[in-house]
């Protein structure tokens, strides 16, 4: 709630809106149905608007001064699913202004949706991941992550070959000459995109919700921070912006996904979207394109003729924490 | 001193290190339409990664001389190359063509260019050929659904010494709190 209480402070006179708001209808609030999350999004978008109208009529009042009008789109912006096509063009054009000043070149924020028939699935071969960590770091490149404090999509545990898959014993922080290690082996992890995702279901706000294409994302400008999917997740997957991101504008990029790498703020959970502004577009995530030992493996599952059909139906297949019932898109697999 | 050389050079072509191809223009070519699943006949590999000059191998190799099969100690030329290829068993000439010097050949004689060196590779690995030839072993990069590139075998392992050599890993992440553990 801090990212809405600061802009309601540093937007003074905003209680004509505020007005305005509290006296919105709720058939206009219902607008569009939400499935995702336990707690009825219908009541919940309604108190939850009418609690930021009061925050911000207590900050015009204490305030004087105008409000300026990013500020206040930001402010009383709806949920990116319930956005009309003119509002969506609206708030996109706002961001694109907004970060291409701040980083001095053009940045482009999409908003390309899921494809027909595509579910996408990847799949990870054990067997030949060594442990280097290049996923992590073109990860970090490609998805515009915080470089410092560092924030990290991709977790790469070491694990002893005698014990077998152990998390209690994983290690994330080895660090060595070069890898393997000899009588070590290295598990990969990140998001898995569960298609029973716990993280969506103890969101309270509706924040975050798996799109048609089987990618779990999460709306930055409606998360309010309170990480309860992390707490909910079982991989460890979500990371959450404990202070302001620092991203270098010349490492900044510009090709960016409203629901993806387009740059967070501070007090936000942030995770892997299968790099939903590559994967729509037809292209590898970055994580599979850089591999040196081509463990990584990425399509479409609705594709019988795609790699990762030919995995599922030709190798031996398993899912992290399978007793969970997370159904996770993402799999394991020994190539060998 | 021509005739020595030919003699004792019989290696067509050693592989450097994956940057050595960097030097080269791509000359990126099409496998054959049989090495793939018919939904990825686009396709592409790059070229072979060859040590600066060493090929053509007939530069060097005169096909009209004498050439010498026994396995020996190279002393002339390819000094470089360690062969860590089931050694025991395998001499150059079993992969490279005697007759036919810019040529590998497979097991039945047939000849194969070096663009096409899978199909020698998977005389031997063919689960790894069939892998590959699917998208499962081996990187692949472009478009999921369209449009992409294989690397050949030998642009990840030497031919000579194809155990894939260990990295530097990059750094760790840091400690929550800077804590040790």
């Amino acid at each position: 709630m801090s990212q809405h209480e600061s802009n309601a402070h540093s937007s003074p006179g905003c209680g004509a809106h505020a007005c305005n708001c509290a006296g919105e209808s709720e058939a206009e609030l219902l607008e569009v149905p939400l499935t995702d999350g336990p707690i009825d999004p219908e009541i919940e978008a309604a108190t939850r608007r009418e609690f930021l109208c009061i925050v911000a009529g207590c900050a015009a009042a204490l305030t004087v001064g105008g409000c300026s009008e990013i500020t206040h789109t930001n402010f009383f912006q709806k949920r990116f699913r319930e956005l009309g096509p003119e509002e969506r063009a609206s708030v996109i054009a706002g961001l694109e202004k907004e970060y291409s000043e701040r980083f001095g070149k053009a940045v482009t924020v999409s908003t390309q949706p899921a494809r027909e028939d595509v579910q996408f699935g990847y799949a990870l071969d054990i067997s030949r991941c060594i442990g280097c960590r290049r996923c992590v770091y073109a990860c970090v490149k490609e998805n515009n992550q915080s470089r410092d404090p560092q924030v990290h999509w991709i977790r790469v545990l070491e694990m002893d070959k005698e014990a077998g898959i152990d998390f209690e014993h994983a290690n994330a922080y080895y660090d060595a000459e070069t890898v393997p290690r000899p009588g070590h082996f290295y598990l990969p992890t990140a998001c898995q995109q569960c298609d029973n995702p716990s993280c969506v279901k103890s969101c309270p706000v509706g924040a975050t919700w798996k799109e048609p294409d089987g990618i779990v994302v999460i709306d930055y400008d409606w998360c309010i921070g309170c990480r309860c999917c992390m707490s909910a997740c079982p991989y460890g997957a979500r990371h959450f912006n404990w202070t302001d991101p620092s991203l270098p504008s010349e490492e900044m990029n510009p090709e960016t996904h409203y629901l993806g790498n387009r740059p967070r703020m501070k007090g936000v959970v942030e995770k892997c979207t299968f790099c939903v502004q590559r994967t729509r577009q037809g292209r590898y995530p970055a994580c599979v394109e850089v591999c040196p030992v081509g463990a990584r493996k990425f399509g479409n599952l609705s594709d019988p003729n795609s790699e990762i059909r030919y995995i599922l139906e030709h190798k031996r297949v398993f899912v992290l924490k399978n007793e969970l019932n997370t159904r996770p898109r993402f799999f394991y697999f020994y190539g060998l | 001193m021509r005739t020595l050389s030919a003699l004792v050079l019989t290696l067509a072509g050693s592989l450097a290190a994956a940057c050595g191809s960097h030097t080269q223009a791509p000359r990126w070519s099409s496998i054959d339409s049989g090495a793939a699943p018919a939904s990825t006949q686009d396709i592409e590999v790059p070229p072979p990664p060859f040590s600066e000059g060493v090929f053509p191998c007939t530069d060097c190799h005169d096909p009209e001389l004498p050439f010498n099969p026994k396995p020996r100690k190279l002393q002339m030329a390819h000094q470089d190359i360690v062969l860590q290829h089931d050694a025991e068993h395998r001499w150059c000439l079993d992969c490279h063509s005697a007759t036919e010097r810019d040529k590998l050949h497979l097991a039945s004689g047939e000849l194969v260019d070096f663009t096409e060196s899978y199909k020698l590779c998977g005389q031997c690995h063919g689960d790894k050929y069939r892998d590959w030839r699917a998208g499962v072993h081996g990187r692949r990069s472009g478009m999921w659904d369209g449009h992409k590139s294989y690397l050949l075998c030998v642009n990840c392992h030497n031919a000579h010494s194809p155990a894939f050599k260990p990295l530097q890993p990059k750094p760790p992440p840091p400690r929550p709190h800077g804590g040790d553990q």
